[in-house]
């Protein structure tokens, strides 16, 4: 599209391959569409949920954004319905609120949806960003009752200093600053783990599976590094999908937890950082 | 060893390329480092200097080159 070769974008982020949305597929499509998977494999109707999160930066517009229209099309009537516009720490944002809300508000479904596309490739293109991301949706459960994991604790955390080194204005481009993001995402990522590990009285080696934002994988690697582990311990399918912001570790945890079916009393770690900045990490354990 | 030869050894050895960069020469523009090096050579910045680089100091900016670096280190001991 650019003139970037196919070798230099997996050099550089692991990227061999995206997935577009159909061109008239919508934010709420998509977020539907993962609902209803979630729903299904989790035995739970869509009648028994107490609250609805979407997280996406890329709704087709500013409000409502599609929490409210994906809460209809999966026929709750009253059913409070969040929007977390924050790209791509969303997911896990969702997730660590409603493991907080659940007691209150029963079964919680957060769900990711982006269309990235309709970003990148509307012009003018940012040739070091058009090629980073693609369309995606994915969801998760969460319940005061039992599951596959019981979460054990949160940490959440924003920096706005960074505000201006990752972001999507109106009708503009998406505009990133590459190292500053690698850099910060560096060091605070690992710092969030093992404050998150250390808290629960365990290290980075306790940990069974990491499941992170799909952000790049070199940084992947770099990460896997500074904690002291095998990169072979953290889930990776960037390669098929590229960055799919706030869905990328919900589309990976997913991914994974079909191919090994969480292992009982593994630790997991959720792990994230995106546009705020905003970046966290969840422990929970396999249950 | 001065301290901007400190700083050129340790850019070689994260760089893994025998080159010494001039003072103000870029070391992005010249391809001796890419954004995932830089995180390595803050750290062996750290550790050579004894120094704690911040969150809010990591600008890349402030790193592009032997001269930036020797300054902002000079700023931070």
């Amino acid at each position: 599209m650019v003139g970037s070769s196919a070798e230099w974008i997996y050099n550089v982020s692991g990227i061999d391959e995206r997935r577009f949305a159909a061109e008239d597929e919508t934010i709420s499509d998509m977020a539907v569409s993962a609902a209803q998977d979630c729903l299904s494999a989790s035995g739970v109707l869509a009648s028994e949920l107490g609250m609805l999160m979407v997280a996406s930066g890329s709704s087709e517009r500013r409000f409502p954004g599609p929490a409210a229209s994906v809460a209809h099309r999966l026929g709750l009537d009253s059913v409070p319905a969040l929007d977390l516009p924050m790209a791509s720490a969303g997911s896990l944002f969702g997730m660590a609120l409603a493991s907080k809300l659940t007691e209150t508000y029963g079964n919680i479904l957060v769900v990711a949806a982006e269309k990235m596309s309709s970003v990148i490739l509307r012009q003018p293109m940012n040739p070091s960003t058009c090629v980073l991301f693609g369309d995606g949706a994915g969801a998760c459960l969460v319940s005061a009752k039992d599951g596959l994991a019981k979460v054990v604790d949160s940490a959440l955390y924003s920096d706005g200093s960074f505000a201006e080194d990752l972001k999507l204005e109106l009708e503009r481009p998406l505009e990133m600053n590459g190292r500053t993001v690698i850099l910060q995402a560096s060091r605070k990522i690992p710092r969030a783990v093992v404050e998150l590990l250390e808290r629960n009285g365990r290290a980075a080696a306790d940990v069974g599976y990491f499941l992170m934002h799909q952000a790049n994988q070199n940084l992947i690697v770099r990460i896997a590094a500074a904690l002291g582990v095998g990169a072979e311990k953290f889930y990776s399918n960037i390669r098929r999908y590229g960055n799919t912001s706030s869905a990328s570790m919900l589309i990976a945890a997913t991914e994974w937890s079909r191919q090994s079916g969480f292992p009982s009393g593994v630790p997991i770690v959720f792990a994230t950082f995106g546009a705020g900045f905003h970046w966290g990490a969840l422990l929970c354990v396999a249950t | 060893m001065n301290r901007q030869a400190q700083i050129a050894e340790i850019i070689r050895t994260i760089s893994k390329k025998n080159t010494t960069p001039d003072p103000d020469e870029s070391l992005f523009d010249s391809g001796l480092l890419d954004s995932f090096a830089l995180p390595d050579v803050l750290s062996a910045l750290e550790l050579a200097f004894s120094i704690k680089i911040p969150d809010s100091d990591l600008n890349p900016r402030k790193f592009d080159s032997i001269s930036r670096i020797e300054s902002y280190i000079e700023s931070r001991l």
